[in-house]
């Protein structure tokens, strides 16, 4: 029989659905890939699977319960989240709050970073093949989540921020138990980059791929460790502080490659410091009230008011359109997984699928914080 | 540079500027439609003004008018600038795109004319976001009206 060889096969483009139920999108996020073999040509995100429409639903709720809306968005950030309405809302009002709030709205919401990088990074590992990862993980987020219970009675959507201050004080065991928790993950980190950094074979996975210049990053609002690992300087901490950011020194993880590895790197020195800073106030909570007392209907003087905090996954903001009644009048989240998602095209194109799947995880998205 | 100086140099480019300071944080500035695209770019080229950096893109129903509120910033000069625009068509209302100016517009301006039906010239992309394409009416507007799924209070 006579053998045909040939090297001219002709190549095709076709496209296929990745998700909605798909591991790697973390969620109910489709993407339309456009390939030719295993070569990305074009990334299509395809929305709205999990869209409530939350900014409508603002209009009709007062600002109390619109605190709890915000808890649905970004669930791993669901504390800073929840500190988003409650700043603007006492920006809007005038209302300085105790020292005391301050503190421990700035030592929780640092707590909720490190758990939520805690969870990216056993995913992340997990994305690139790395199971255990996942269990290393979520030991150590396990130990945060339960000081959440014990403070607010949540583990994840925690709404323990009220306008005016915090529902409730903290429980006695909060200040012993974050300090145990901070000297035991202090001993984890140096084991997660044992474990992950340095393997050759996630440095192949990583390194290179889905590089982001930081002009880019800026044209596609990119913030966060996205934004930071391109050299792009934006942590909100740093350039617009809020509550207890300017009394603590830390700095601003930064790198300059813009690939995945980057945003890994920069998303692990973010642990070292929000270590750091709970250090620094876990010692010196200051006497005081947990709360200012506001009216029990609230109603923001006239006026459009706008503010940003920095969430595990970049800038949050949020815009309130008030015409002085019990609602907002519009209510706008700009959330950062928006952005982040939209350049998700733009540095996939020409990769492989893996490398996608790479990328994806150092992006860090949460579908309902994108969908909203 | 400061918002006493931004608004007089804005004013020296376009002189149909209308500078509002409506108990807002934030310097205002009121663009008419047809000029927007032009004052966009001059925003982001011009050296002295730099702004880069369009952080939030939020589609309006002021109830006669509809309309789009840009915010922005330059990550050079740090000073922040919110730029509106305004029209009282509600059967088509249209702006031109600054996708190719900022590309975070993209996706923004698309949940823009999803949620508010306001188009976006030359946009490379204009069709719906969160909703399915057979959704009928734009449900961010104020005069939306839905039994089903909306709960009055």
């Amino acid at each position: 029989m006579e053998t045909i060889t040939t090297t001219n096969f002709k190549s095709e483009e076709y496209f296929i659905n990745m998700g909605p139920q798909h591991p790697a999108t973390h969620g109910v996020l489709r993407l339309l890939l456009t390939i030719d073999g295993e070569i990305i040509k074009k990334v299509e995100p395809d929305l709205g699977y999990i869209h409530r429409s939350i900014e409508k639903m603002c209009e009709r709720d007062s600002y109390q319960q619109i605190v709890h809306l915000t808890d649905r968005m970004d669930y791993l950030s669901s504390h800073i989240n929840n500190e988003a309405v409650c700043l603007t809302v006492e920006k809007a009002l005038e209302l300085e709050v105790p020292e005391r709030v301050k503190v421990i709205r700035t030592i929780l919401g640092e707590l909720t970073r490190i758990a939520s990088h805690c969870l990216w990074w056993g995913v992340m590992g997990m994305d690139v093949g790395a199971l255990t990862t996942y269990f290393y993980g979520f030991r150590d987020r396990e130990m945060i989540n339960d000081i959440f219970e014990e403070t607010c009675g949540a583990r994840l959507t925690m709404n323990y921020n009220v306008p005016g201050g915090l529902m409730f004080d903290i429980h006695p065991n909060f200040v012993n138990r974050t300090k145990e928790f901070i000297k035991h993950f202090k001993t984890k980190i140096p084991e997660y980059d044992r474990l992950l950094t340095g393997n050759v074979i996630f440095e192949k996975r990583t390194k290179g791929v889905g590089v982001l210049t930081k002009e880019d990053a800026i044209s596609f609002g990119a913030s966060g460790p996205v934004a930071r690992a391109s050299g792009y300087s934006c942590d909100v901490r740093k350039h617009h502080p809020y509550s207890a950011y300017n009394q603590v020194n830390f700095n601003e993880a930064l790198a300059t490659e813009g690939d995945t590895f980057a945003r890994y790197q920069v998303r692990i020195q973010e642990l070292w410091e929000s270590i750091s800073i709970i250090e620094q106030l876990i010692d010196n909570i200051p006497e005081g009230d947990h709360k200012v007392a506001t009216n029990a209907v609230i109603k923001l003087p006239k006026g459009e008011y706008y503010q940003k905090v920095e969430t595990a996954r970049g800038e949050l903001g949020v815009f309130v359109v008030s015409t002085g009644t019990k609602n907002p009048y519009r209510m706008k989240f700009r959330s950062p997984g928006f952005s982040n998602l939209s350049l998700l095209n733009h540095i996939s194109v020409g990769g492989k699928i893996g490398d996608l799947v790479a990328t994806m995880a150092t992006l860090d998205l949460v579908i309902p914080d994108i969908d909203r | 540079m400061t918002n006493e100086a931004l608004q007089q140099l804005l004013t020296s480019w376009n002189p149909n500027l209308e500078f509002t300071d409506e108990n807002n944080a934030y310097l205002n500035v009121t663009v008419n439609a047809e000029d927007l695209h032009q004052f966009m770019l001059q925003l982001k080229e011009n050296t002295e003004t730099s702004f880069d950096y369009l952080f939030c893109l939020t589609g309006m129903d002021w109830g006669k008018e509809l309309g789009v509120i840009y915010h922005l910033e330059s990550t050079t000069h740090r000073h922040t600038l919110v730029v509106r625009v305004k029209t009282s068509d509600r059967e088509n209302p249209n702006f031109d795109t600054v996708s190719n100016i900022w590309y975070t517009a993209d996706f923004h301006e698309r949940e823009a004319y999803d949620f508010f039906g306001i188009k976006f010239n030359n946009h490379p992309n204009m069709k719906r976001l969160f909703l399915t394409e057979e959704w009928e009416g734009f449900p961010m507007r104020k005069d939306y009206v839905d039994d089903v799924n909306m709960v009055i209070k």
